[in-house]
């Protein structure tokens, strides 16, 4: 049931500081139930362009335009911050990659699962609680510790929390950056599964930043190369990773490193 | 005479490596190919020749500098070589089904699972699918005790026959198969035969390329070389 | 004749509190800042209240000052001895005589009336302090009524109690829009809140925030739907005055662990013994 509107709709962002340029006049169209690949290198924009995309960095230049559940398109940047905190809170996840940023400590896990069902009027203790143990089990946390502190979760569990987290008020758009980020490599794997299985069960639309191309090939539709702050190449994921055009594309695809 | 499933015009592919100097190969030279719904097209060039590369265009995997690859999609036309990404990725889901040469394994996703997912995007309920699903493996030999488990672990012969799966499982208008039969044995390959001609009856068209001379004996409703002449 | 102006403060700065009064008094539960003075009373000790008695103090006011529902003890004295000696306005003891009350830890059991002035002691005045130090985020929290964040801290309660385990300062509602400290007063004293024909006055000195809840304005305790808001009950009545309806307090008076169980509310235990 494609709209031919897209989810979200960027153009000619540019973010400088100063005279520096973290990324120039980057466009890009996601559409529901899309996820979108922004591959590149350290210092190659796409931190920044996520920032950008989300509301959290404000472009230099450009225009970000989000449809609402209702159909209205809005101009994110335009938006005063009431409305787009509002925005963040019903409609967008973002999942950080490092998942102390994107959990609440000193707090269960539960009530880190819950918060964002409270902060959007929830008030039944019992039916709080059994969302959360509901999202647990689809991270693959351990029932038994819905009432214990993150802080005693290791780094893969703490990351399938920040996912659950995010996840539980079913937003329509997610940024993920450098999820799988810091992770060991069999735990990256399941943690790559789950936000697979997630993605597609839910129908989510996400955009997400890595310089992984493992990670895209498993979770991405489309892919953007960024290099020095500009997109050197976009298509669909397949044909980027297989056949890649750009003489940079080529070099980070002939990078990756076979066991 | 029916509309032509697939039509491949003036088709070419050179790869430029610039991690190698920026050495160009040209692969396809102007492939032209026609196809209709019914026929099993084989294309019987040397190895190394390029076969693969044309299905993988075909599919939009690999992109065109030059030429038109026009599908009949949702009863209008798609030129494969220059549709937006949208539309290639609804070709892909509900027109055109690939069987490459490798199973690229999810991990942790089961068997079953992997093969029935194509019937998703024809939003076909699951347990109708997983019907369909575990019929195919059964046709496939596969036995039941590997169907919940990933094929990560499964010999070469066992994943292909999944890859196989997956790849007939949907009725698709078109389908390129890249030797469909490697890593089969004789029973196996007599299975692939029937799975194509299946197909064929159903109206789907296909182009292939089949290493073994029997399969392409078998199937085939016509033979070409991807720049010539028509074999017999 | 006192050398200080009447009620301590200067008229302009009694005229800054007022406004800030007025202020709160518009936007029930919303805190106001106001340039807080030095008074001669350390912080922590009812600076605030009692800047905020100090403005709305006039000549034919009746004042009367509790601690912990007790008109007699260290505190309560001090304060009254205060404003005795800078208005030489009348004081009382009596709940239902009194104008302009006082009070720290305690609403009166007796029922206000409209016209009472109620003035509280707020030491902290931020619900969402616990959670959120910066002051310009809670500030975001409150406008943009993020309160979503404090029914996390029941939650957790009642995890690890199975109860909500707050017993005094309960976090409420006011008017349906602010989410509002209401001092240390034990939850006891929330449902007094609610509705109440007095006018409501909180001070913070320390923290230098005024807030206000106009009479008659819905003051709702937060909680779960499964979990409502409850108050403290005693098993036991009053050892002087047999009252089984009032907020009582626990007194050793021997050292074999011997207790009884008194009102808190001095005047209102007073009373019902018939003075």
């Amino acid at each position: 049931m494609a709209a031919d509107v897209p989810l979200l709709r960027a153009r000619g962002v540019s973010k400088l500081y100063g005279t520096r340029v973290a990324c120039r006049d980057v466009g890009l169209d996601l559409w529901p139930g899309e996820v979108l690949g922004i591959v590149g290198e350290s210092g190659s924009g796409k931190t920044t362009l996520l920032g950008c995309l989300s509301g959290r960095l404000v472009p230099t230049s450009g225009r970000v335009e989000f449809m609402l559940r209702d159909g209205t398109v809005v101009d994110v940047l335009q938006l005063p911050e009431p409305a787009l905190r509002k925005l963040a809170r019903a409609d967008w996840g973002v999942v950080h990659q490092n998942p102390r940023d994107g959990l609440r400590a000193g707090v269960t896990a539960g009530a880190n699962v819950g918060e964002r069902l409270m902060a959007l009027g929830a008030r039944h203790y019992g039916r709080i609680r059994a969302e959360a143990l509901d999202w647990l089990d689809r991270v693959e946390i351990d029932r038994e510790r819905i009432d214990d502190w993150p802080e005693t979760f290791s780094s893969g569990m703490q990351q399938r929390l920040q996912i659950a987290r995010t996840l539980v008020t079913r937003p329509r758009l997610v940024f993920m950056d450098e999820p799988t980020g810091g992770l060991d490599v069999s735990v990256q794997a399941r943690l790559l599964d789950l936000v697979r299985g997630l993605t597609s069960d839910l129908g989510l639309s996400a955009i997400i930043v890595t310089h992984d191309l493992a990670v895209t090939r498993l979770l991405a539709h489309r892919l953007l190369v960024m290099r020095g702050g500009e997109v050197v190449e976009s298509g669909l994921t397949d044909q980027v990773l297989d056949d890649p055009q750009h003489p940079y594309t080529q070099l980070l695809v002939s990078s990756v490193l076979q066991p | 005479m029916t509309e032509p499933a697939l039509v491949v015009e003036g088709l070419h592919k050179t790869f430029t490596l610039h991690t190698q100097g920026g050495i160009q190969l040209p692969v396809l030279r102007g492939v032209d190919l026609t196809v209709h719904p019914g026929e099993c097209v084989a294309l019987t060039d040397p190895s190394g020749s390029g076969k693969s590369t044309l299905l993988r265009a075909i599919y939009a995997n690999y992109r065109p500098q030059r030429g038109r690859i026009v599908v009949a999609h949702d009863g209008g036309r798609v030129d494969m070589a220059g549709a937006g990404p949208r539309e290639l990725l609804a070709v892909r889901r509900r027109t055109i089904g690939y069987v490459s040469q490798f199973l690229r394994v999810i991990p942790r996703v089961p068997t079953l699972d992997v093969v029935i997912e194509p019937l998703r995007a024809f939003g076909m309920p699951r347990e109708a699918a997983l019907e369909r699903g575990r019929a195919l493996l059964e046709r496939l030999r596969i036995p039941e005790r590997l169907w919940s488990l990933s094929p990560v672990t499964f010999s070469g012969g066992e994943q292909q026959r999944v890859n196989l799966a997956r790849g007939f499982i949907a009725d698709f208008p078109i389908l390129l198969l890249d030797e469909p039969s490697a890593s089969l044995d004789a029973a196996g390959r007599a299975i692939v035969v029937e799975l194509i001609r299946d197909a064929r009856k159903r109206g789907a068209a296909i182009v292939g390329a089949f290493h073994d001379g029997e399969v392409r004996e078998a199937v085939a409703t016509r033979a070409v070389t991807l720049h010539g002449e028509e074999a017999a | 004749m006192s050398a200080y102006n009447f009620a301590f403060l200067d008229e302009q700065t009694k005229r800054m509190i007022r406004r800030a009064l007025l202020k709160a008094v518009a936007i029930p539960g919303h805190q106001v800042p106001f340039g807080s003075r030095e008074m001669p009373l350390s912080y922590g000790w009812g600076t605030g209240g009692v800047q905020v008695t100090a403005s709305v103090i006039g000549p034919d006011d009746v004042f009367k000052v509790i601690d912990q529902g007790a008109d007699d003890t260290t505190n309560a004295v001090s304060i009254r001895q205060f404003f005795e000696r800078t208005t030489r306005v009348r004081t009382t003891t009596r709940t239902d005589t009194a104008t302009l009350i006082q009070t720290r830890h305690r609403i009166p059991e007796t029922p206000l009336r409209e016209g009472q002035i109620l003035v509280l002691q707020v030491p902290i005045p931020e619900p969402l302090r616990w959670l959120e130090p910066r002051e310009i985020e809670t500030r975001k929290m409150h406008a943009l009524e993020e309160y979503g964040v404090m029914h996390v801290r029941l939650y957790e309660d009642i995890t690890r109690h199975g109860h909500v385990e707050t017993a005094y300062d309960y976090p409420v509602l006011v008017n349906g829009r602010y989410l509002m400290r209401p001092s240390p007063i034990p939850k006891f004293d929330n449902p007094k809140l609610d509705r109440n024909p007095a006018l409501l006055l909180f001070g913070a000195g320390r923290e230098k925030r005024i807030y206000a809840v106009p009479p008659y304005t819905p003051v709702r305790s937060l909680d779960f739907e499964d979990h409502p808001f409850t108050v403290e009950r005693w098993d036991r009545m009053c050892a002087l005055c047999g009252a089984a309806d009032a907020f009582m307090d626990e007194i050793v008076v021997d050292d074999k662990g011997g207790r009884m169980f008194v009102c808190s509310d001095t005047d209102y235990c007073e009373d019902r013994r018939g003075r």
